[in-house]
């Protein structure tokens, strides 16, 4: 049975599920951006729906800082864009995992949701994905990380050092969990996992490169590292083997 | 001022969302190009890495710690412990052996 075809309610509560400790990771994230939030004048409420309605936060974080530098609406467009350019590769990437005959509305309930860490566990999904999925996850994950930037705007300060360190590696060790089990059985995924762990070092030390913003990193690095993969090692295209090699992998 | 902040958070809000509504809407077919099609299952797996490595490191108050947390949620991960059981572990990994770093 594909995940498709499991009820819309048994996938909201998987959902809710798996974004529970995305929602934990965000909260401690979003106390660090409450921060930088407060130095730009936010109230604890604007950041509460500064974070509601835009669920990133390098974005949110690049955002802040032209509030705070009083800078003009084109240059908070300008970098809002280009830090969360990352999204349109996701957003794609999902737009080819929803079934064909879903109700189009659902895709922009979809989109809101596209994070990084909810696209993480959305890939993970076997098969077609079911949109109760994401809006199960959102909806423990996104109020967890407006409520944090609020309490970050507050109290952001109080917070020991210590917690905050431990809690910020809580969305990166969700990533590993994504991306290393299926590296287990394919080796092009292990191989692949390995050369992005070395370009990203790399990118972040060389003299041009370390110059870009992470998000512009991230963005020329994705694109890079898998066209030139796709160019070497073409996935088996074709919707059956795909399916059954996910099935197989899961 | 507060304001003005308002319509700073809404431009925010449109141009975000924009970026990720677009692609999703609009590109309603299975896309048949074998390039693509693998371009887009390498995608995910090139993005996480990129993210995680080398920002895990720098994320803790010593690189140490975080190094330590990265080396544990990738054999956790690897002996496939769950998504949250893998998060808390690195979490665990960070808390404690800062203790003895910092």
């Amino acid at each position: 049975m594909t995940a498709g075809n499991k009820n819309n309610k048994a996938m909201f509560f998987e959902g809710l599920r798996d974004g529970l400790p995305i929602g934990l990771g965000y909260f401690a994230v979003a106390f660090a951006l409450g921060v930088a939030a407060r130095d730009a004048g936010l109230s604890p409420l604007q950041g509460f729906i500064a974070s509601i309605l835009c669920l990133a936060s390098a974005g949110e974080y690049a955002g802040f800082t032209v509030i705070a530098a009083a800078s003009g609406l084109f240059e908070m467009a300008l970098i809002t864009l280009i830090v969360n350019a990352r999204y349109l590769l996701m957003s794609t990437a999902v737009s080819q995992k929803l079934p064909e005959k879903m109700h189009p509305i659902h895709r922009f309930g979809v989109a809101y949701f596209i994070t990084d860490e909810i696209f993480a566990i959305e890939m993970r999904q076997k098969g077609d994905l079911n949109p109760f999925y994401p809006y199960g996850a959102g909806a423990v994950a996104a109020p967890l990380w407006a409520l944090g930037t609020a309490l970050g705007i507050l109290v952001g300060n109080l917070m020991p050092a210590r917690i905050v360190s431990a809690l910020g590696v809580a969305l990166f060790g969700m990533f590993l969990a994504v991306i290393i089990p299926p590296s287990k059985e394919d080796r092009i995924i292990l191989g692949l996992i390995i050369v992005s762990f070395a370009a990203s070092l790399a990118a972040s030390k060389l003299p041009w490169l370390s110059s870009l913003s992470s998000g512009n990193r991230i963005i020329l690095l994705t694109i890079v590292l898998s066209a030139a993969a796709s160019v070497l090692f073409p996935h088996p295209s074709g919707d059956s083997t795909e399916e059954k090699r996910k099935e197989d992998r899961i | 001022m507060s304001k003005s902040i308002n319509l700073y958070i809404l431009v925010m809000f449109a141009v975000t969302y924009l970026v990720r509504v677009l692609p999703v809407t609009l590109i309603r077919r299975r896309i048949r190009s074998p390039f693509l099609q693998s371009f887009l299952y390498y995608v995910p797996y090139v993005t996480l890495a990129v993210m995680t490595f080398p920002a895990m490191i720098e994320a803790t108050q010593s690189p140490v710690s975080g190094a330590l947390a990265l080396v544990a949620g990738i054999v956790a991960a690897w002996f496939g412990r769950s998504l949250l059981q893998v998060a808390s572990l690195c979490c665990i990994v960070v808390l404690v052996s800062e203790f003895f770093i910092v």
